[in-house]
């Protein structure tokens, strides 16, 4: 039995894919501009660019976010959300600020704090919106039949993710105290509570497609998460190593986000684990593909390239270079962009009434997509190198070592152009499902 | 086996603890004792200067303190590179400053704010970056034991 109140998520989903392949616009004018191709400077600077390029994404993930918990949170909780009109106006709220805030960033306002670029009086809009939207949650599960471990680690990653929004908000005077509590908003976010909420997801998935039992999942649930924070809180430190504060946090931050990668492996042997010991063949094989695929390159992408550069010893000669845009881009993908790819694969279906998860289409989506953004990655990763020994090794100027990685942007975008055909076949997917219907989650 | 009350008292055991210890931390590296980057300079003119900085969002583009956009230069120790009188040029020039092609956006400041700007990165330049400074700036630091030899 599914619950008609479900249908809010597709909604959250659509926005999804809008403001995806508007990030990968603004992508693109990025990398153009690096290779010297920088027509639109006069109205879309570097910059703003990649201002809304990071914010799109932060907002698609937490729309996405939104929308899996308002399709997890009535089944876990067996009854329908409190309220549907109110989930529709905290949507169409959510997308009213951040069209409100892009538009913004193309008229020099903004606050230029690398991903919390959105000013101040914005922050407060944003704040009342994930209110409303906690409300709703917290208030289904209050009022629902049962309460379960993952529905409830996938709340408390929300219900944190607000929380440490709050620290981004204070200002300082003094640029190091800005700078180190803006990672308590960045870091704890994407090393630290949304890997809860991603945990949460993919319990879930993991619970409807291999048929496990919930109290197996659910346990290991526990562990993955608690391996997060054991490593990841204290591995803030290495966003610290070099900004102006105590040496101590080389030490503290070396040691524990050395540790990082465990649970991102830990994530990753779950997931294939409890699909190979699944007893159920679930048809929808894409969502499956979604799932495993996030757990694994999340491990790659986060887990691995994340230590390759996490060291004090390297860090000192990655830091600010292009080695970070190498695993940013993976981690993102893998961890965030995939699981809520994921969590639409496999809910669309049960939504609109359509089983398209057998079409071609589908999983030349998820190929296309992988293999494109694997050869970005490799693409930045060789420019970041490059780059460090060039300008931190050679001590050749910042432009000058520009100019010799410029190819690697060519052929960066080159990976990107396949990418895209990847996500714009999985949004032409996503189209072609249809709208939701009430008899079709009543069938599933 | 691990039953799954024990992996939900690891879980929140852990957190608590690792958290606990890294509240401590952030304020024993907060203590003004422990203080690395002259906070008791910061004047009127610096936080002026970090206004600009944010309000033109320059870490869009550029990086500080190893933070930023990747595109433009790091701006860390950029007095002692390039020079007040060429950062002056650049931030008050009315056309897009372009070294090797790549633009800048043109911010045609005041002589008021670009002389909150120098003091900003003058106020950088000697935050104690834990060895980083050395990296990131070699033309600057590495010069100063040469000449010393001398």
């Amino acid at each position: 039995m599914k619950y008609k109140s479900q249908k809010v998520a597709y909604w959250f989903f659509a926005l999804c894919m809008l403001l995806f392949a508007l990030q990968i616009v603004y992508g693109f004018i990025m990398g153009f501009a690096r290779i010297g191709m920088d027509g639109l400077h006069e109205f879309i600077p570097f910059n703003t660019a990649r201002a809304v390029h990071t914010n799109l994404l932060v907002v698609w993930l937490l729309t996405g976010f939104m929308g899996a918990a308002y399709y997890i949170i009535p089944e876990e909780a067996q009854r329908e959300l409190v309220s549907v009109k109110w989930a529709y106006i905290q949507l169409i709220s959510l997308a009213l600020v951040g069209v409100v805030a892009i538009v913004g960033y193309h008229f020099n306002h903004w606050e230029g704090r690398k991903f919390l670029e959105i000013p101040r009086e914005l922050d407060y809009l944003v704040v009342a919106n994930v209110l409303l939207f906690l409300g709703i949650i917290l208030a289904t599960l209050y009022k629902g039949k049962r309460r379960t471990t993952t529905a409830l680690v996938l709340t408390m990653g929300l219900v944190f993710a607000a929380l440490l929004y709050l620290p981004g908000m204070i200002w300082f005077d003094s640029q190091v105290t800005d700078s180190f509590f803006r990672w308590w908003v960045v870091h704890l976010w994407v090393e630290g509570v949304w890997e809860l909420i991603m945990g949460g997801i993919l319990a879930f998935l993991l619970i409807k497609i291999t048929g496990i039992d919930r109290e197996i999942i659910e346990k290991w649930l526990y562990v993955i998460v608690g391996l997060t924070f054991l490593s990841g809180i204290l591995g803030t430190g290495h966003h610290y190593y070099y900004i102006g504060v105590n040496k101590i946090w080389l030490i503290v931050g070396g040691v524990f986000s050395a540790l990082e990668p465990l649970a991102f492996l830990a994530m990753a042997l779950f997931a294939v684990y409890m699909y190979r010991k699944g007893g159920r063949n679930h048809p929808n094989k894409l969502a499956l593909f979604w799932t495993i695929g996030a757990a694994i390159v999340s491990f790659i992408g986060a887990g691995l390239l994340g230590f390759a550069h996490t060291l004090p010893q390297t860090n000192i000669y990655t830091h600010g270079t292009l080695v970070t845009a190498m695993h940013g881009h993976y981690a993102f993908w893998g961890a965030y962009a995939m699981i809520v790819l994921a969590i639409i694969s496999y809910s669309l279906p049960n939504m609109t009434g359509r089983k398209r998860y057998d079409h071609v289409n589908g999983h030349m989506a998820f190929w296309f997509s992988n293999i494109g953004i694997l050869g970005m990655v490799v693409a930045m990763g060789v420019a970041g190198v490059v780059q460090v020994y060039l300008e931190r090794r050679l001590k050749m100027d910042f432009m000058v070592a520009q100019e010799e990685v410029k190819i690697h942007f060519v052929v960066m975008l080159l990976c990107a152009a396949l990418f895209t055909l990847g996500i714009a076949m999985y949004i032409y997917e996503f189209i072609k499902h249809g709208k939701p219907t009430d008899e079709a989650l009543e069938e599933t | 086996m691990l039953s799954k009350s024990q992996a939900r008292s690891f879980f929140l055991g852990g957190t608590v603890v690792t958290f606990m210890i890294f509240i401590g931390l952030t304020i024993y590296s907060m203590a003004p004792s422990n203080d690395q980057s002259n906070h008791e300079n910061i004047t009127e003119g610096v936080i002026r200067g970090k206004h600009l900085w944010e309000t033109n969002n320059c870490m869009g583009c550029h990086t500080l303190l190893g933070e930023g956009g990747y595109y433009a230069p790091e701006l860390t120790k950029v007095i002692d590179r390039k020079g007040e009188g060429m950062i002056r040029a650049i931030l008050q020039s009315p056309v897009p400053w372009q070294p090797n092609g790549r633009k800048m956006v043109a911010y045609g400041m005041s002589d008021a704010d670009a002389d909150a700007m120098i003091e900003f990165f003058k106020w950088i330049g000697e935050i104690d970056l834990n060895g980083f400074d050395r990296v990131v700036s070699p033309l600057a630091k590495d010069r100063v034991p040469r000449q010393e030899e001398d």
